[in-house]
């Protein structure tokens, strides 16, 4: 994932990347003949002898591993049924819960309307399982601070080489930022300015995210824009 | 090009050339709610398409566990015409979602997200003929930007034949002419870059061996609309 897709050229579906047998097609490319087209709207990224295209619109399409905020929207005697974007219904199984769970306390546990953090454990033809079992990564249910939505493929962005972006953000908000693959973000701050604060940083990174120098651009953004803490910052 | 010799329509109202379409502009992007969106506009005619999906198909028992399942809700705004158009279905309405659902499911690759559906809401803004086609063009648009995989882009273009001359892009007026053999219309889609066909009706009559005129004329149209499509966009956002 380059970070200057912007001065790339967008490439439509049906459209010719690459003749010959120099490529191999790889994600959202077709062969045909002796042509290499585009079946995404997208960019085209070269690897070695892969080519393939990096979709900039679309739902989510979730992977195993992917960390995901999702919204629960039914209960069945097996578990919950979530919606994480996507094309696809996810469910998260009973035994996927860590500890013990009755089936009678489930409502008590997530409720329908619940935002949870959890982890795409396999992903079938036509459904998502989920799991929570990875107790360390923090997963459960959200209550305090905020969840913005962006779109999923700016999500790379977002967090930046190794973490580098979101951690810029976290250290300047003083906010416990989480990054969900699907595109929802959850943002915790210890008072409601650092979180508005740490949220317009996000906006901004995403509305930016074709430009030149990012990085530097973002510094600037979260000096210039720092709010004035009144509070006493807790511990 | 044209047998126009002993043809009554030797002038065109509006001026164009025979084998002249109207000015169009296209934009993506213009439903901000949507997975994907787009306008579409050629000379008075206009048309918006809002994509949403792929997501899962409910009623459960139309789903269809193969593939996924495109559904078209074709509808023109009650001010988009001079008579007030009552809002909701018309068996014309129907018509065109099915032949437009037909035009979108041959170049949507639905094998890939099997037990889905994804909704195309095409809205007629002003309608001057040529409504289902300028929807058409709005759809592919809305259907590339809202990230669903396609194998080629689809171009639409109503072709006419007044009295013995065929055209390019009917207006309103040109499909209500009554002198001679009168008006036929002839909408059709083309595929970018394989060049099949992939929407064909006839309104009205033509001779048989006219019919490849009429195929060409569609053809050469269908690649200016398409360059316009292209260009709407690789210019987004």
């Amino acid at each position: 994932m380059t970070e200057k897709h912007g001065k790339k050229e967008l490439v439509i579906p049906g459209e010719i990347i690459a003749t010959g047998d120099e490529f191999l097609p790889g994600d959202w490319t077709l062969k045909q003949g002796n042509d290499i087209i585009s079946s995404r709207y997208g960019v085209v990224e070269k690897q070695d002898r892969l080519i393939k295209i990096i979709p900039i619109s679309g739902v989510y399409i979730p992977r195993s591993g992917n960390t995901v905020i999702g919204e629960i929207k039914d209960l069945t005697n097996a578990g919950w049924v979530i919606d994480i974007g996507g094309p696809y219904q996810a469910f998260l199984p009973l035994r996927e819960c860590p500890g013990f769970v009755e089936e009678s306390e489930m409502e008590n546990i997530y409720g329908i309307g619940d935002l949870i953090l959890t982890q795409v454990l396999n992903v079938k033809r036509t459904s998502v399982d989920l799991t929570m079992k990875m107790r360390e990564r923090g997963f459960g249910k959200i209550r305090e601070g905020s969840v913005i939505r962006v779109n999923p493929h700016r999500v790379p962005r977002v967090i930046g080489k190794e973490g580098s972006m979101v951690s810029l953000i976290k250290n300047a908000s003083n906010c416990m930022i989480t990054v969900g693959q699907n595109g929802l973000i959850w943002i915790q701050g210890n008072n409601i300015d650092e979180q508005i604060y740490a949220e317009k940083a996000i906006q901004f990174i995403v509305e930016n995210i074709t430009t030149e120098g990012l990085t530097e651009k973002a510094e600037k953004w979260l000096a210039d824009n720092k709010p004035k803490i009144t509070k006493e910052k807790k511990e | 090009m044209t047998k126009d010799e002993k043809s009554l329509y030797t002038k065109r109202s509006d001026g164009r050339a025979f084998d002249s379409i109207r000015e169009i502009s296209a934009k993506v992007g213009v439903v901000p709610n949507a997975d994907g969106s787009a306008i579409f506009a050629q000379g008075d005619t206009i048309a918006i398409a809002s994509v949403y999906g792929p997501k899962t198909h409910h009623p459960k028992n139309q789903q269809n566990p193969e593939k996924g399942v495109i559904r078209v809700h074709y509808g023109m705004l009650s001010f988009s015409v001079t008579e007030r158009i009552k809002p909701g279905v018309s068996r014309r309405s129907q018509e065109i979602n099915q032949v437009t659902e037909w035009a979108l499911s041959n170049v949507v690759m639905l094998e890939e997200l099997p037990g889905t559906v994804i909704d195309v809401h095409i809205n007629i803004l002003q309608a001057n003929a040529g409504t289902r086609c300028a929807g058409i063009n709005a759809a592919a648009m809305a259907l590339a930007h809202a990230g669903i995989p396609m194998k080629e882009m689809v171009s639409a273009v109503a072709i006419g034949k007044m009295d013995k001359t065929i055209v390019s892009d009917v207006t309103k007026e040109e499909e209500d002419m009554e002198e001679g053999e009168g008006a036929t219309d002839i909408p059709m889609a083309f595929l970018s870059h394989s060049e099949k066909i992939t929407l064909l009706q006839l309104d009205g009559r033509i001779q048989v061996d006219r019919f490849g005129e009429a195929l060409e004329a569609g053809k050469k149209a269908c690649k200016k609309i398409f360059e316009i499509q292209k260009k709407a966009l690789k210019e987004a956002e």
